[in-house]
């Protein structure tokens, strides 16, 4: 399994039945592969519709269905459609429950960075920003490091921030982590990972349990 | 005897109101709600010096894309142009001024607008860099951003169907930012895939009352632009 895919089957065990639940685009929409048929959530996409179900082929797709990041989708049973003002009540008003974004960078007092590199990558805000900000749970799935190997979780952004002290949880291919004023609380260790290595990849102040940490 | 009440007309004529550096808002979250037909038949009138509103900057060579790879526009204001390239080099190197807002608030300030206030209080963005260049003001014991409504010279909207008043239905995730944009404009020019007359919609399932439009025009369907991006297609 791609590092990816185990992050998001390990993040798809974060959803609980009845939430309303945003999925950021790249890898957190891959956690629809991973929830179960029984589980019953309503996602939300920020184009407009609440009760987005998998990306379908041709000739399943609609032309005026998409989801936020312009793939054609199917939607659930119970779904619903709505303008752009009405998708942000949802967000800016408190009924997300969950947003599970993506992240350049996170700090380990949960602040936020991924929507900007200055000179470099200023592609826009979109809903980043009212996600981050507004969502009752931000969890950030993220690979643990970039692709070079410089640590994406550090003791404070060097990059501006989306939203400051948002992140609740943090998942990786290697650990699962809750910012903390103190530093990253280390919860879970992937299969065949040890604590030292997660230590050696990541900037941010750790705290380690007492026992040895569940495996995911 | 022709009806009381006919806004429908061809693209050119309702778009003739459009001058140079007009501000014009347009429908559309990527493809969906875009309104191709209008801006195929705008772009024939090639403006100079527009300020274009719209969430996103569509793909290179579609929609809106097209009127500022021509140099149409002087502005863009935009919440994220992340599947344009081409737009964003415009913005790197000067050719386009662009103005970013979080989306909700980009939809919120153009319903502003068409709810007649002069702006909104937010906290969105406080703790970020958006802070430097927006007023704040103390409200109630917080601190808020202020940003002032979004008002233009015209909208073009893309309903799934019209009446001849322009009563507006619009279909699945094509809603998006069009309704919105109907009300935050003098000049309102909608097209619709199809246009029934009067009484042939049922009321209840109106999302847009036709007092906010000026002009609807027959969508040109076989425009390769409402169609399936396959490129956006899950592979099997």
């Amino acid at each position: 399994m791609s590092p990816k895919h185990k992050i998001a089957r390990r993040a798809a065990r974060e959803l609980q039945n009845g939430q309303v639940v945003n999925l950021g685009i790249g890898l957190p929409t891959l956690l629809l592969n991973h929830t179960p048929e029984e589980l019953e959530i309503f996602v939300h996409s920020e184009n407009g519709v609440l009760g987005m179900g998998p990306r379908c082929p041709l000739n399943q797709a609609h032309p005026a269905l998409i989801d936020s990041g312009g793939d054609y989708i199917a939607v659930r049973s119970g779904a619903a459609f709505f303008d752009s003002a009405l998708s942000f009540a949802l967000v800016r008003g408190g009924r997300l429950d969950v947003a599970v974004l993506g992240a350049l960078e996170v700090a380990e007092n949960g602040d936020l960075a991924n929507w900007i590199i200055p000179g470099k990558f200023a592609p826009g805000i979109g809903g980043g920003m009212e996600l981050a900000q507004k969502a009752r749970r931000v969890i950030v799935t993220t690979t643990h490091t970039t692709r070079s190997g410089a640590p994406k979780l550090l003791r404070s952004c060097t990059l501006p921030v989306t939203a400051k002290a948002c992140v609740h949880r943090i998942i990786t291919e290697l650990a699962v982590l809750d910012p903390t004023p103190q530093g990253l609380l280390l919860r879970e260790l992937a299969q065949g990972i040890e604590a030292q290595e997660v230590l050696e990849k990541t900037e941010a102040r750790i705290i380690l349990p007492q026992a040895d940490p569940p495996r995911f | 005897m022709p009806p009381a009440i006919d806004k429908t007309t061809d693209p050119a004529t309702a778009l003739a109101r459009i001058a140079d550096n007009s501000s014009v808002m347009v429908g559309g979250f990527g493809s969906p709600g875009t309104p191709f037909t209008l801006l195929a038949a705008l772009l024939r009138r090639a403006p100079q010096g527009l300020t274009l509103i719209k969430n996103d900057a569509n793909e290179q060579g579609i929609g809106v894309s097209t009127l500022m790879e021509a140099g149409c526009a002087r502005r863009f204001v935009v919440s994220h142009m992340g599947l344009n390239s081409v737009v964003i080099e415009m913005m790197n190197q000067g050719e386009l001024e662009v103005e970013m807002h979080p989306q909700g608030l980009l939809a919120e300030k153009i319903r502003a607008a068409g709810a007649g206030l002069a702006g909104i209080l937010t906290d969105i963005g406080l703790e970020t860099i958006l802070r430097d260049q927006r007023q704040t003001m103390e409200f109630q014991g917080k601190t808020c951003i202020v940003e002032p409504s979004l008002r233009a010279d015209a909208a073009l909207v893309h309903a799934a169907r019209a009446d001849r008043w322009g009563n507006l239905v619009f279909e699945k995730t094509a809603r998006n930012f069009n309704p919105l944009m109907a009300t935050a404009a003098d000049l309102v020019i909608v097209e619709a895939l199809e246009i029934v007359d009067i009484g042939e919609l049922d009321p209840d399932h109106i999302h847009l009352p036709g007092a906010f439009v000026d002009h609807v025009v027959p969508a040109d369907a076989s425009l390769p632009d409402y169609g399936v991006l396959k490129h956006h297609v899950a592979q099997a």
